[in-house]
């Protein structure tokens, strides 16, 4: 690299401005990536900002009557539920990242990546699938029954469709996201630290909880933050399992109530709690800095555990797998082995993935611009309005989907007013009867996923790192190609993994929004599933998961490689 | 490089989903067509789409998904909206539309002579195509049908810890308490729900399939479900639930009375609609003795047509005397109706 220019150096004053106040000056095109950057801003809070705008519509007596029957339980129910997953997934999910991005022992390298796979499964399928197996109707309990000559009420066993049923199966689902994120970030920490540790007398329990544990806390807070607002957004497993929670209550009041206005005030209620729980872990961090204080020196070594230990470490990490993937897998075979599978499964699948590749570009884009408009502008206004823009993460698909086709036909329709107006020529439905609905309703729905891996990666990099790389002379836009991008690799493949695989499960938005004659894997799961015909449901499930084991397998030697190659 | 190579695909797929949107949107202009919202499955009216197809050369393209958010949809695009008919599975969605003013009136004379009055709308805005009757099911030597009556004899005591119901949040519930409310006003329907959550044998959950199988694994004597789901248990290829559903009869309710519930699924034409004659035809032929035909031997739905052959499964279970309700006071008392199992405790 040069030296840095005579230039650079005689022209700095005695008090270095900011990077900021040096952008502003230096660069006119900042002002264009800010109109940018609020741009993309509104554009995506446009659907969370229209379900709002209904909380002004007149709610009549339905609130009155929302607050004396049904209103304790669905805050109960989903609270209750959000401790419980929260527990689950944080649990599963850090153990298993630590142990095998420290450790080595039998059977880790399969491990690592099959830790991955309960991702392709769809939240609802998963719930049909142990249902069908543990229901008091199910092989399970039947042959339990047959075996020991016992009839209903002679005996006890776990109620699958119950609140802890419905904490289990979204758990089990939902764990990768922090194991994903934890272990990009464990993987990412300086060995130089943890050495440090070690030579001043921390035991590898000390090692993780004083050091490796506080350093991964971004990573680990986006990763439960996302396991969470997907667990306020899940309909299918809670409507199944009969649990009332704030989103079966928002479609209850919406589309039996027939009430726009309360069910907008109910999920004004969600996400008002989502702030709340961002907040409070701004709060908690306060000034506290997660950057690294180098880059790693040299290669991670894993340690290895050996004998009875080692096997203990492999039964752990490998039970997440068991529970949320093979069992359902296997079940989901057996179901789909009587059934025909045709060519047209080709379009399906290729449709799915034309879409999820596409969406997580997109979204992964997105992410970085934002991700970095945050660091370059860290003003409370961008903030917020990223937290906005971001916020439909948590919004049931149905009710977003309904927020984005009612602004996108509205300029549609404007458009094509103003064009017959000018031209005499229709306009038609341009965004709204075409792909890019759908598109842009992944970006609202997904941003946050990718926008949570961006971001705790270049946590880690320090803003000293950004003034040395601008003081020899770089623009910020080299500074993030050069320097930001190639360190945080790890965390933008797992960006896309994420996407990626959340667009192939995606269903309710996928199905209001599509145009004729357009159908995904999920589209066809879901329409079959949702009939009660789970056999013939199978095939597609089943093709959504093979489906999403390839970019799956593909990006995790990506993360392996890249952060070898980064240290190298 | 890595991202390099992402590059690249990602042109490569951004290439494919704009070719595949072009050709989406120009394969459509040549040949006649008409496009269709539905609120029934692909599986469930693809077929019939088909033989429409093969019969009067009309493409029909098709859009599926859950009712009330393809009427949002309806609604938001105004009078660009390609949708031409609109269809659901249930007569309180068609009324909405209607209130909507998303569906305009047809005046159709094959329509008119095929379908009777009562599962029409009086003005046209919307047809009935096939009904969908929700009776009570009972395990056979367990319960002594003469022991059963009526839907309100379902809340008395003698009943108690029998009976297995779904959710309160599912629609064909909603029009079941609808259709009650309209005949025994809505604080004798309330009485009876507490009555009938009192009996329940355990909390609602799963959907009509699962309180049948509940019933047969012996959790409760009595199930309330809709007969196509009954019928596919008994048809399908799934041993396991075909033996279930064999342990179960069909009671007919209310036959003294008003007679069973049954809601309808039906269709109309879109207020903007840009193919009307298309539209028009494809309503007629889905009330086509064919088309009513396939309902009753593939979905054991009903023909709302009177004159068609039943199929041999639905002749097993006999006549009956069906609600004749006007269905678009399901429609108006829909949400009286789910306030009311609020109260009730029907989760």
């Amino acid at each position: 690299m040069a030296l840095p220019s005579s230039n650079t150096t005689t022209s700095t004053p005695p008090q270095a401005p900011s990077v900021l106040i040096r952008l502003r000056s230096k660069f006119a095109s900042s002002n264009l990536f800010i109109l940018f950057l609020f741009t993309t801003i509104t554009l995506l809070a446009l659907p969370v900002l229209t379900v709002f705008s209904f909380i002004f519509e007149p709610a009549n007596d339905v609130w009155d009557h929302l607050v004396n029957t049904v209103l304790s339980d669905y805050l109960t129910n989903s609270l209750l539920l959000l401790l419980g997953v929260a527990a689950g997934t944080l649990s599963m999910g850090i153990t298993t990242a630590w142990l095998t991005s420290m450790y080595d022992f039998p059977g880790r390298r399969a491990i690592e990546w099959a830790l991955l796979l309960p991702l392709a499964m769809p939240a609802y399928i998963i719930a049909y699938t142990y249902t069908g197996l543990l229901d008091f109707a199910g092989p399970v309990q039947t042959y339990l029954r047959d075996l020991f000559g016992w009839q209903y009420g002679d005996y006890w066993f776990p109620e699958i469709r119950s609140l802890f049923g419905a904490i289990c199966m979204l758990s089990l689902v939902l764990y990768p996201y922090i194991y994903l994120l934890a272990r990009s970030s464990f993987l990412e920490q300086s060995v130089v630290t943890m050495e440090a540790a070690r030579t001043l007398g921390a035991g590898p329990w000390k090692r993780f909880f004083r050091v490796a544990l506080p350093m991964a806390r971004p990573a680990i807070v986006a990763g439960t933050s996302l396991a969470l607002m997907e667990t306020l957004a899940d309909y299918g497993t809670v409507q199944y399992f009969g649990v009332s929670t704030f989103t079966t209550g928002i479609f209850r009041t919406w589309f039996g109530l027939g009430d726009q206005g309360a069910a907008a005030q109910l999920a004004a209620m969600l996400l008002g709690f989502v702030l709340m729980l961002i907040l409070l872990e701004r709060y908690s961090r306060k000034q506290a800095q997660y950057h690294q204080q180098s880059s790693r020196y040299s290669i991670h070594k894993r340690e290895v555990i050996p004998g009875i230990k080692g096997l203990i470490a492999s039964f752990l990490s490998f039970m997440p797998i068991v529970l949320g993937f093979l069992i359902p897998f296997i079940l989901l075979a057996q179901w789909a082995l009587g059934e025909t599978i045709n060519s047209a499964f080709l379009l399906l699948a290729w449709n799915s993935l034309t879409l999820a590749f596409s969406a997580s570009l997109l979204a992964l884009t997105l992410a970085i611009i934002l991700g970095y408009g945050q660091r370059l502008f860290p003003t409370k206004t961008v903030k917020a309005g990223v937290r906005i823009a971001t916020l439909g993460y948590a919004v049931p698909g149905t009710v977003i989907a309904v927020g984005i086709i009612i602004p996108l036909a509205w300029i549609d329709n404007t458009i094509d007013a103003w064009a017959i107006e000018t031209f005499d020529i229709g306009t038609g439905l341009i965004f709204s009867g075409s792909l890019f609905i759908l598109l842009f309703a992944y970006l609202v729905r997904f941003l946050a996923v990718a926008l949570g891996s961006v971001e705790s990666g270049l946590q880690t990099i320090k803003p000293s790192m950004d003034d040395s790389a601008r003081s020899l002379g770089f623009t910020p836009f080299q500074v993030l190609r050069k320097v930001h991008l190639p360190i945080i690799r790890p965390s933008l493949f797992t960006a896309l993994l994420l996407v990626f695989v959340d667009v192939l499960k995606e269903l309710p938005a996928t199905l209001i929004l599509r145009p004729f004659n357009f159908n995904t894997l999920a589209v066809r799961a879901y329409e079959l599933a949702s009939d009660e015909q789970l056999a013939s449901a199978a095939p597609a499930a089943i093709t959504i998961v093979l489906t999403g084991l390839i970019p799956v397998i593909l990006l995790n030697r990506s993360i392996n490689k890249s952060t070898l190659d980064n240290h190298q | 490089m890595y991202l390099d190579f992402f590059m690249n695909v990602a042109k490569f797929f951004t290439k494919a989903v704009i070719s595949t949107l072009l050709l989406s949107s120009t394969a459509a202009l040549a040949a006649p067509e008409v496009n269709l919202y539905s609120a029934r499955k692909e599986a469930l009216i693809k077929p019939l789409l088909d033989q429409f197809t093969e019969k009067t050369g009309i493409t029909v393209n098709l859009v599926t998904g859950k009712a009330d958010a393809l009427l949002t949809r309806l609604k938001s695009e105004g009078r660009n909206t390609p949708a031409d008919v609109f269809l659901t599975t249930d007569a309180g969605r068609l009324h909405r539309a209607e209130e909507a003013k998303v569906l305009q009136p047809v005046q159709s004379e094959s329509l008119s002579k095929a379908i009777p009055a009562s599962y029409r709308d009086p003005e046209g805005y919307w047809f009935g195509l096939s009904l969908r009757a929700r009776p009570i099911m009972y395990v056979k030597g367990k319960v002594d049908p003469k022991t059963l009556s009526t839907y309100e004899a379902l809340a008395t005591p003698e009943f108690k810890g029998e009976i297995c119901i779904r959710s309160s949040s599912n629609i064909y519930n909603q029009s079941l308490v609808a259709s009650m409310i309209a005949v025994d006003g809505e604080a004798n329907t309330e009485t009876w729900a507490k009555g009938l959550v009192g009996n329940m044998a355990r909390p609602p959950k799963g959907g009509d399939r699962d309180q049948i199988k509940a019933a047969a694994a012996g959790q409760c004597d009595i199930a309330v479900a809709n007969t196509y789901y009954f019928g596919k248990m008994l048809a399908g290829g799934d041993a396991s639930q075909k033996a279930a559903a064999e342990k179960l009869a069909i009671f007919w309710p209310n036959q003294d009375g008003r007679g069973t519930h049954v809601n309808i699924s039906g269709a109309g034409v879109t207020t903007h609609a840009k193919n009307k004659d298309n539209a028009i035809k494809l309503i007629e032929f889905l009330a086509s003795e064919d088309a009513q035909a396939w309902y009753s031997q593939v979905n054991y739905e009903y023909p709302v047509r009177e004159g068609v052959e039943p199929s041999k499964v639905l002749a097993e279970w006999g006549n009956f005397k069906a609600d004749n309700l006007n269905l678009s006071q399901l429609g108006d008392l829909n949400s009286k109706a789910v306030m009311l199992m609020d109260r009730a405790g029907w989760k």
